[in-house]
Order: C-alpha cells, then sequence, then structure tokens
C-alpha cells in the first residue's frame, strides 16, 4: 500500500468570530491519489472549499485555526512555513475558483497572470513566459492564442475567462489541481466543455484532481471517488459508482432525490432535501444530520441525537450512519 | 484617447469662459469703483471721468466683457494708466501691474507648497493605509485610526501657530518659513517650505490614511487577491501589484481633487506662514477691491480644478483597463 499523494487527516479548522466559533471543518480525512478525481459534494456551507483552502494554506492565520494533518507528496502542509506555501502554491498544487470574472485581476493581462506564475516558480525570462502562456492559452483551446494573449480578461467570455483560469493553474504542470465549483457559474453547454478539458488534461498530465460542487451530475461524469459532506464532516465516501449507485447516508439520497431527472414526468415537483443546514456555529448534537433526517428513531429512540456516527468501515465505501446495511437497503431500494 | 482629450479641453475652456463671465458681471454688482483706485488718492471729477473713459467703464457690460477677452489675445492700453500686454487678464491699480504679471510672480509660491506638501501626505497616507489595512483590527491599526481622526480635526492656524512658535522661534529646529526660488537655492526652498509643508500635510495625510486603509481593506478581500496567493505570488507582491493597483482608483481620485484646490491657494496656510502666494494674493484682492486681481485668481483656481480632473480622468484609463477608451 504507497502513500497517497495527498492525505488529508483529522483535519479541524475553526474560525474565531465575534459570536463564537465557528467549526467549520470538524474531522475530516480522505486521500487523493495522483490521476485520479475526488468529488467532494455537499451545501453551501458545509465545508467544501474551507478545506481546501486549508490545502493550500489560503486561511487568514488571524482568525482561521487548523489542526490535523495535510501531507502533499510526504509533505507535511499544515505548520508549514509561509515560504515553503508560497512555493508549493500555484507550482505543485494549484487552484481554480468558481468565478472566473472576479478571480482574474482586472488590471493585468491574461498573458501576463498566467505567465507571472511561470516566471514566479520557475525563474523563466519575460519572453519565456510569455511564449509558455501562449502554450497554455492554446491547450486550454483558446482560439487565436497570440493576440488573445494580450487581452484583459474582460475582454473574454465567460467560459474562455475559466479556460484562461484553468491555464494559470496549470502552467506549472501541478500535481495536484483543486477545482472550487469550476463550472457553478458558466452556462450549460461551456460546463461540459470545461470538464471535458478538465478530463483530457488530466489524461496528459496525471494531475490528482480534487473538484468540489454541489452539482451530482457534474460528480457522475468527471469523478473517481466521492466524499459527501455535511456541516464540516464526511458523512458518506466511496467510488463514484458506489455513491451513486448504492448511496448510504440518507443526506446522500436526499442529495440525489433532488436531482430533477429529464426521464420525469415535467410536472413531477422538485423534492428538496428538508430543512435548512445547521448553523456551524451550533452543530446539532449527535448525527449533525438528525433534524432533517426522516429515519432519526431507527436506530433506536436516542442514539441519532446523542452520539456523534463516525465513517465506517475505514476503507473502501463508508458512511457515518447507525442504520444497519439491511435496513439502508431497504428503505433505499 | 486624442478625441477624448479634445473634447475634455474644449469642454473646459468652455467652463472657464462660463466663470470668467459669471465672475464679471458678479464683480460688477460690487460697490467698489475701479476708476477711482486707478485715478489715485487725490481725484478730481475731470480725471474720474477721463478714467472711467480709459478704462472702458463708460461702454456697455457686454462691451466690456468682451474687451476684457480681447485683452486675453491682444492685450489693454489704459490710455496713460498703464499698459497690459497679452496675455492681459486687466491691469491692477492698486498693484500698479498687470495682473498677469503678479499671478506669475505668485504662482510658483502657492505650487511649490502644494507639491511639497502633497508629496508628503501622499506618500506618508498611502503608506499609514496599508499597513493600517494589513494590520486590522491590531494596534498599528487602531493608533493610525485614531491618529487620522485627531489629523483631520486639527485646523492650520491651530497646529501651524504652534509649531511656528516652538519650531521656529523658540527653539530653532526648522528654518523661518519663507519663499526662495528653487532655480536660485534648492535648499533654501527647501529649508524654508520645510515647516508649511509638514503642517499642510498633517492635515491632508488623515484622509489619505483612512481612504487607503478602507479601500485596501475591501481590495484585500477580493477574489483576485486570493487567486494571487493561490499562485504562490510572495506576500509584497499580492499586497503591491495586486491589492494596491485597485486602491489606487480612490487614491487619485481624491489627489486630483485635492490637488487642484491646493493650486487655487491655501489661503489659511499661506496666510499663517506670511508665504505671498496665490491665497494670499486674492485674501488681499478682497480687501482691497483688486476686481481685476481677484477675478484672475478665481479663474486660476478653477482652471486648476478642470486641469486636474482631467488628468485624473487620464490615470484611471491608465490605471484600469476596464476604462481605457477604444
Amino acid at each position: 500500500m504507497s502513500t497517497p499523494f495527498l492525505s488529508v487527516r483529522d483535519l479541524i479548522v475553526d474560525f474565531h468570530t465575534e459570536d463564537g466559533v465557528v467549526h467549520a471543518v470538524d474531522g475530516l480525512s480522505f486521500d487523493v491519489d495522483k490521476g485520479t478525481t475526488l468529488g467532494i459534494v455537499g451545501e453551501s456551507g458545509s465545508g467544501k472549499s474551507v478545506t481546501n483552502l486549508a490545502v493550500l494554506g489560503l486561511h487568514d492565520p488571524e482568525t482561521a485555526r487548523i489542526s490535523g494533518g495535510i501531507t502533499l507528496d510526504g509533505e507535511e502542509l499544515i505548520g508549514a512555513s509561509r515560504s515553503t506555501m508560497e512555493r508549493i502554491r500555484g507550482n505543485k498544487a494549484a487552484m481554480i475558483f468558481q468565478d472566473p470574472l472576479t478571480s482574474l485581476s482586472p488590471y493585468h493581462t491574461v498573458g501576463r497572470q498566467i505567465g507571472e506564475v511561470f516566471r514566479r516558480h520557475t525563474g523563466a525570462s519575460r519572453a519565456a513566459a510569455r511564449d509558455r502562456a501562449i502554450e497554455m492559452l492554446t491547450r486550454v483551446g483558446i482560439p487565436q492564442p497570440k493576440t488573445r494573449v494580450d487581452d484583459y480578461p474582460h475582454q473574454f467570455s465567460g467560459g474562455m475567462r475559466q479556460r484562461a483560469m484553468i491555464a494559470m493553474a496549470l502552467v506549472c504542470d501541478p500535481d495536484l489541481l483543486i477545482a472550487d465549483e469550476p463550472t457553478t457559474a458558466l452556462d450549460v453547454t461551456v460546463q461540459a466543455q470545461i470538464l471535458d478539458l478538465l478530463r483530457d488534461l488530466q489524461e496528459q498530465t496525471g494531475t490528482a484532481i480534487i473538484l468540489i460542487t454541489h452539482d451530482l451530475g457534474v460528480v457522475a461524469a468527471t469523478a473517481h471517488d466521492v466524499l459527501v459532506m455535511y456541516a464540516g464532516r464526511a458523512v458518506e465516501r466511496g467510488t463514484v459508482r458506489e455513491i451513486l449507485g448504492e448511496p448510504r447516508h440518507p443526506y446522500t439520497w436526499g442529495l440525489l432525490a433532488s436531482m430533477p431527472r429529464l426521464s420525469a414526468p415535467v410536472d413531477l415537483p422538485l423534492r428538496p432535501v428538508r430543512g435548512t443546514p445547521p448553523s456551524l456555529l451550533n452543530v446539532p448534537p449527535g448525527c449533525p444530520f438528525h433534524p432533517r433526517c426522516d429515519y432519526p428513531d431507527l436506530a433506536g429512540p436516542e442514539l441519532c441525537r446523542t452520539v456523534r456516527p463516525e465513517l465506517s468501515p475505514h476503507r473502501g465505501h463508508g458512511d457515518a450512519c447507525y442504520l444497519t446495511l439491511a435496513q439502508k437497503r431497504e428503505i433505499h431500494r | 484617447m486624442l478625441r477624448f482629450l479634445t473634447r475634455r479641453t474644449l469642454g473646459g475652456i468652455l467652463t472657464l469662459l462660463i466663470i470668467s463671465a459669471v465672475t464679471f458681471f458678479l464683480f460688477f454688482a460690487v460697490p467698489a469703483d475701479p476708476a477711482r483706485l486707478a485715478c489715485g488718492k487725490v481725484c478730481p471729477p475731470e480725471l474720474l471721468e477721463q478714467a472711467r473713459h480709459n478704462l472702458g467703464l463708460d461702454q456697455p457690460l457686454f462691451a466690456q466683457f468682451t474687451a476684457w477677452l480681447t485683452g486675453i489675445f491682444a492685450g489693454r492700453d489704459y490710455g496713460g494708466l498703464g499698459y497690459c500686454p497679452a496675455p492681459c487678464l486687466g491691469y491692477s491699480f492698486v498693484n500698479r501691474a498687470p495682473v498677469f504679471e503678479t499671478i506669475l510672480d505668485r504662482l510658483p509660491v502657492t505650487v511649490s507648497l502644494t507639491i511639497g506638501a502633497a508629496a508628503v501626505f501622499l506618500a506618508f497616507g498611502v503608506a499609514t493605509g496599508i499597513v493600517a489595512a494589513l494590520r486590522r483590527g491590531r494596534p498599528t491599526d487602531k493608533i493610525a485610526s485614531v491618529s487620522s481622526l485627531v489629523g483631520a480635526s486639527l485646523q492650520i492656524y491651530f497646529v501651524g501657530t504652534l509649531a511656528l512658535y516652538f519650531l521656529v522661534y523658540k527653539n530653532q529646529i526648522l528654518a523661518r518659513p519663507r519663499y526662495l526660488p528653487f532655480t536660485e537655492d534648492p535648499l533654501g526652498w527647501a529649508a524654508g517650505l520645510t515647516l508649511p509643508w509638514m503642517v499642510l500635510a498633517i492635515i491632508f495625510t488623515a484622509n489619505y490614511t483612512r481612504m487607503t486603509r478602507s479601500t485596501m481593506v475591501e481590495q484585500l478581500g477580493e477574489d483576485y487577491v486570493r487567486t494571487a496567493r493561490a499562485k504562490g505570488m510572495p506576500g509584497h507582491s499580492v499586497v503591491l501589484r495586486f491589492a494596491l493597483r485597485g486602491t489606487l482608483i480612490t487614491i487619485v481620485t481624491i489627489f486630483g481633487v485635492d490637488l487642484g484646490a491646493l493650486i487655487g491657494g491655501a489661503i489659511i496656510t499661506e496666510t499663517t506662514f506670511g508665504l505671498q502666494g496665490l491665497g494670499r494674493l486674492s485674501l488681499n484682492a478682497v480687501t482691497d477691491s483688486d476686481l481685476p486681481v481677484l477675478m484672475a485668481t478665481v479663474l486660476v483656481a478653477a482652471a486648476a480644478i478642470i486641469v486636474f480632473n482631467i488628468v485624473v480622468d487620464l490615470l484611471y484609463a491608465f490605471i484600469d483597463p476596464r476604462v481605457r477608451l477604444n
């Protein structure tokens, strides 16, 4: 058993605010291997983005308290020096953000923004960085890269901006790419193109990808493994086939059921997961999902409300729910 | 870009024309008789009549205005009372000199005062603002906030007088404020203006600190600044090349307004430190009912504001490619 490329162990991220301590991530563990894609799924505020900002050390050290372990290629990142993190960011581990319009600097040309990452991490000359930027724009499918390299982001369309963002993230051939809702701000047709692009690039480079999304369709199309998060914790983990084919956690069921299907009758009402996500200032005791769960009494009168379930089994397809496998199969057929 | 510049320049000239017309006609409502000033202390009625004719005061109001305008390009002869070569902004019978000459004489004082003070308050205010934004919520930030508040509440005649007393007259730490032309004695120029620069800067710095801090805090929270950090850009580059770039628009805006206003004459500062700049000139013109000078100072102030507005608009395009005109 080789060590995974990225290994997150018992990650805890707390934010100290005026209203109290926000437990944004509470004991999360997962692994990502090279050449594979992990999809992290969950509602807004489930801790998906916070987790991945922690991997790159992008939280404000003034307010965020981070503990646990994050090892990238054998190197421990929690508590690493600022210069270590600056060397890793954009180089070994890169990130794509949700909204390419606000995430690209409006004041610099696209080429410069791509090139400066390359210069920063390789010490290349201005001219070499420019050539590299053109090469990257070509790779991500920007037409006329030689002229577009001098354009500013506002001269690009939404899909092109996200392509430029991807070019910028991949310019140093990172081993890990974190894509935080890369397609949420884009048209559906462009979404598919961007996902295709990510998949192609992964095949060429063997990059490990973490894909953060709330869209199970995106997960189905791109991910190998899936982590379902709820209230800062993992509630289910498995391969994409396992999670979509035989989901075991009531929250995953809810997520799957809430997806509208084209094959369903048009007048079939949408089925949202009832209730709202809990406040992370005040997470419910026991299973954090129990107030929204349809079966909080099935595992005994008090268990779900008092004792926090752990993800089990430790390897393979695991979920954090007290229902027996038989009960789960019975409910979700 | 050229079209933009032409349009703005023409607009500026039109504005100046309107301002000069308004001030010209406004001053005729003032109960002062320029002919009496021109004629001198002992003035028999026939001489007064003669002066009135020579000054063109017996002409209709509109003709007088066009005569004034023509004078700017052609010069004017006041028939023995004085001659004023082009560009003639009028002739002051208080100073017995063409107004334009007086303005040219005083402008360097005000410009020197403005440039030095502006350099200090811009550099110091922006630097403090950046540091406060980076250390927000911590003691450095609080000290910066409190001192800006104090600075903004101070008055020049109060700080200036105290500084004069303690730093110049009592302890001789700084030179007595005076103006020496830069071309003749650069060191003397700087020494003589150091105190006025500092006092003027204290008042203005506060505003720059506050504006820089608040805009910078906003910018530091922007997605693209986070992207810069996610790319592994070093901390100083993230702050100076990314976050500060977005802050520049705010800084340039208030800087343009302040510079324009200061060139028009820092009346209180010049009076406090006895500097003979445009501010003092306009103040004296008011007390002496020296209408030609007063009108010229109003025009210079207006022109300064118009010019700096155009410069600021050009700088916007320079700073932010999204407003660049194509």
